[in-house]
């Protein structure tokens, strides 16, 4: 082995101390709000699990992005898919069981995914423009199919196993996050799919010139996403027990600044999943903190807007 | 303009460069070059590719400013070197349909930015067309007005542009390869529009491959070589011969320290029978054989790439076939093509060969991912072996094999390129311009490397602009012109018949015979 190689593996940890910028962010906010709310019981057990309990979703679905990111598009249907997973499984329940409304969530969920992917690879409309379009339809399919209103979920193991339910002390929603982003971290950093992934979007061209078929991953990645927001969409129904249009809302939002928190590239080519869970907790540790101060809502998205263009132009600068 | 300045015998030159020089970095792209160019004429101006001719077009339009050197418009001193300055001074470039928005019509585009409006302050889009119509017509040119740009041919386009500089002052009209996208009739069209526009005292500097076109339409031509003034001539003192001779000229280049391991000749690896691509190349027939290096010279849009794009399935076959020890094969993605064997080191490194971002280990295992992997992993530590492999065995001069290719030099990161496709262990090496934009000792390190490859048993394909390296590298050279092969010869073929003792002399030689084939060729289409 040549000096030249030898001499490497010391410099790299220093030198890529950018990419911890993440984690030093999340540190520091989790600081701040340990210390300014110690007294309004921001560090309580309790509080703590309802931080996990709420960004669990915005988590899951962020993992789908960091792919979907990292292979150099965008998924902005996230948010109404998940509210129309949430729908069609409280109906499809009403009439198949809990069974029947996983699987139907899970098929339509990989329907909106597929219909997102053929539409950006083969006819040839960029993703951003797809996924606004996919975002309406799956919204306007949500009302329509249950009249905007609510739809009760009474099966007690659905309610268990998708966000209701406990483990012992720790909440199922925790292990589904937990479960789901071991699972994405691992491919996309040691399978040949995630360094496809990356490659696609680091250079397109380049990828293809390497023999990748870059169409396939693209299609991949956007279907992936679209699993993740049903999942997200089923653990929605299953918190709230119940199926209804609103829920997810603006998660599209939430999720792309949580995936780009955590150092995923909006250029592809770059992408974290354990980042993007950071980045996600970022937010959730951000919300709670400002609810806890006892700020208004509208003061909440003020501040939230703020907190987060500030941690994106940071985490950006690396460029 | 040139009314005022009639009377005064000066100023009948509308150009004057004087000891222009340029250097980038340690380059000298032009040296202690002197011309002028005279007002009511066509200029050519020759040289190969790298000559210096772009340098001094992009003087002249303000995207460079000389490093010393004196250039005046109609006796006044360029002071200022931006694209601004040369607006004002009355200098315009025509670039290939660059500046004409297709979904506008012709007169919006003539006047875009620059729009005519009315006693409101709204645009009077009839007046634009009236003051259209009076131009084509002054300048003999057919074109409808309200015609949109989009729905035009590919000659009206251009000859529309040249119309939108000239409505904009411009008096020193500047055309790159003018004719490369024109049909036989357009460029008709087009000669005697640039003959109108003489008459009208606009003086045109013309620069083209095309020995027939300088030859129909040019008063006279200056010719570089190396960065250098070689002569300015009437075209009537110019026979093509001397032209050629000039343009090819006598040169020294480093390459004659790379070892020419002797390589012989093995099986039949690549076999191509009329193999046409979309548009180039033309009905291909080459054979390629195992220990052998086979070079393709040609000019610029020779359609040598496209060959190469067509072989590794970037670029649909049209017809014709590609047999690779023997048997037909499909080739209809890089994908294919890897399979086969073939692995191509692209013409744009930057954009086609590298994930700059990403490390030098992420780049050489690109090519490899599957052999990388057990069941669904990838192993890092034989990703790592397969990067110090390589970071060895072509001594890649990184940080670490951590690093990202973007921090390496363009040597290296052709080195990294061809690492990545040593991984793979094809049987077929294309590469394309493999030097481009590499120093010059790596440049003989380079081609030491395509020697290796085929002493190692590999068919090599290597396509090089660049003369000298392509006959250090090449045991056989092909010429293409227009998408065809136009010569094919051995490399022993280009030696001096009575060699001297200089070796680099000897290369000389070779590359004077092989400029002359290649220019003839070009001339001749």
């Amino acid at each position: 082995m040549s000096d030249a190689v030898v001499k490497s593996s010391a410099p790299p940890f220093i030198a890529n101390w950018r990419q911890y910028i993440p984690y030093l962010g999340f540190v520091l906010i989790f600081a701040f709000f340990s210390a300014t709310l110690y007294n309004q019981g921001f560090l309580e057990p309790n509080n703590q699990l309802n931080i996990l309990r709420q960004t669990a979703m915005i988590s899951i679905m962020a993992v789908g992005m960091t792919y979907v990111l990292s292979a150099g598009e965008i998924d902005l249907s996230i948010g109404m898919v998940a509210g129309l997973i949430s729908c069609v499984v409280a109906v499809a329940m009403d009439h198949y069981g809990a069974v029947g409304g996983v699987v139907a969530g899970l098929f339509v969920g990989g329907l909106v995914g597929l219909a997102n992917a053929l539409l950006t690879t083969r006819v040839g409309i960029p993703s951003f423009l797809t996924t606004l379009a996919m975002m309406g339809i799956a919204r306007g399919t949500a009302m329509w199919m249950t009249q905007t209103k609510s739809v009760p979920i009474l099966d007690d193991n659905f309610i268990w196993l998708f966000g209701g339910g406990n483990l012992g002390p720790i909440p199922v929603l925790v292990i589904w996050t937990l479960v789901i982003a071991v699972v994405g971290h691992v491919v996309l950093r040691r399978t040949t799919f995630g360094r496809r992934v990356l490659a696609t979007g680091g250079s397109e061209i380049a990828a293809r010139y390497s023999g990748i078929d870059t169409r396939g991953i693209k299609m991949r990645v956007l279907i992936i996403s679209s699993l993740g927001a049903a999942i997200a969409g089923m653990l929605y129904a299953g918190r709230l027990h119940s199926g209804r249009f609103q829920l997810g809302e603006g998660d599209e939002l939430s999720v792309i600044a949580a995936a780009v928190l955590g150092g995923t590239s909006l250029f592809g080519g770059a992408g974290s999943v354990v980042g993007s869970i950071v980045g996600s907790l970022m937010i959730g540790v951000i919300n709670n903190g400002l609810l806890l101060m006892g700020l208004e809502y509208s003061q909440q998205l003020i501040a939230r807007g703020v907190i987060i263009i500030v941690a994106v132009a940071i985490s950006q600068s690396r460029k | 303009m040139p009314t005022q300045v009639a009377g005064n015998p000066p100023s009948k030159i509308a150009v004057r460069l004087t000891g222009v020089s340029k250097s980038f970095g340690g380059v000298r792209a032009l040296d202690d070059v002197s011309i002028e160019v005279r007002v009511g004429e066509i200029h050519a101006l020759l040289g190969e590719n790298g000559a210096g001719k772009s340098t001094i077009l992009k003087i002249l339009n303000g995207v460079h400013a000389p490093t010393a050197g004196r250039i005046e418009v109609f006796g006044a001193e360029l002071t200022e070197h931006t694209p601004e300055a040369a607006k004002r001074a009355g200098i315009g470039m025509i670039f290939q349909e660059m500046s004409l928005v297709p979904t506008l019509t012709t007169a919006q585009n003539i006047f875009l930015n620059n729009e005519i409006k009315g006693s409101t302050c709204f645009i009077d889009d009839s007046a634009a067309q009236r003051r259209a119509r009076e131009l084509f017509e002054t300048l003999g040119v057919d074109i409808d007005p309200k015609a949109e740009v989009g729905a035009l041919s590919a000659g009206q386009r251009q000859l529309t542009e040249i119309v939108k500089a000239i409505s904009r002052n411009v008096r020193i009209l500047i055309l790159d390869e003018p004719t490369t996208a024109l049909s036989g009739g357009d460029v008709e069209k087009l000669f005697a529009f640039l003959r109108t526009l003489k008459s009208e005292g606009v003086a045109i500097i013309y620069v083209s491959h095309r020995m027939d076109e300088i030859t129909r339409i040019a008063d006279r031509a200056t010719i570089l070589r190396d960065g250098k003034h070689v002569v300015t001539a009437p075209m009537s003192e110019l026979t093509l011969d001397r032209i050629i001779e000039h343009i090819v000229g006598r040169r020294s280049r480093g390459f004659s320290d790379v070892k020419r391991l002797a390589a012989s000749r093995g099986a039949p690896l690549l076999d191509l029978r009329g193999l046409s691509g979309p548009r180039k190349p033309r009905a291909i027939d080459l054979t390629l054989y195992a220990g052998e290096v086979v070079g393709v010279a040609g000019l610029l849009g020779s359609g040598r790439s496209a060959l190469a794009r067509v072989l590794f399935g970037i670029d649909p076959k049209r017809s014709g076939e590609i047999r690779i020890k023997g048997a037909p094969v499909e080739i209809k993605s890089p994908k294919d093509a890897i399979a086969n064997g073939i692995a191509l080191v692209p013409e744009d490194r930057l954009r086609q060969g590298l994930i700059l971002e990403h490390s030098v280990e992420s780049n050489t295992s690109l090519s490899i991912l599957d052999r990388l992997a057990s069941r669904f992993f990838v192993s890092s530590a034989r990703a790592s072996e397969a990067a110090d492999r390589q970071i060895e065995t072509l001594r890649i001069k990184t940080g670490s094999r951590d690093a990202p290719v973007r921090t390496l030099s363009g040597g290296n990161q052709q080195k990294v390129v061809i690492g990545k496709w040593l991984n793979a262990e094809p049987d077929i090496f294309v590469l394309d311009e493999p030097t481009g934009g590499v120093d010059i000792g790596s440049k003989a390190e380079i081609i030491t490397l395509v020697r290796d490859l085929a002493a190692r048993g590999k068919a090599v394909l290597v396509i090089s602009s660049e003369l000298p390296e392509l006959l250090t590298a090449a045991d056989r050279i092909v010429v293409m012109t227009d998408g065809r092969i136009v010569s094919e010869s051995a490399r022993k073929e280009f030696d001096d018949p009575n060699p001297g003792d200089d070796v680099g002399e000897q290369l000389q030689y070779a590359e004077r015979k092989l400029s002359s084939i290649i220019q003839k060729a070009h001339a001749h289409v």
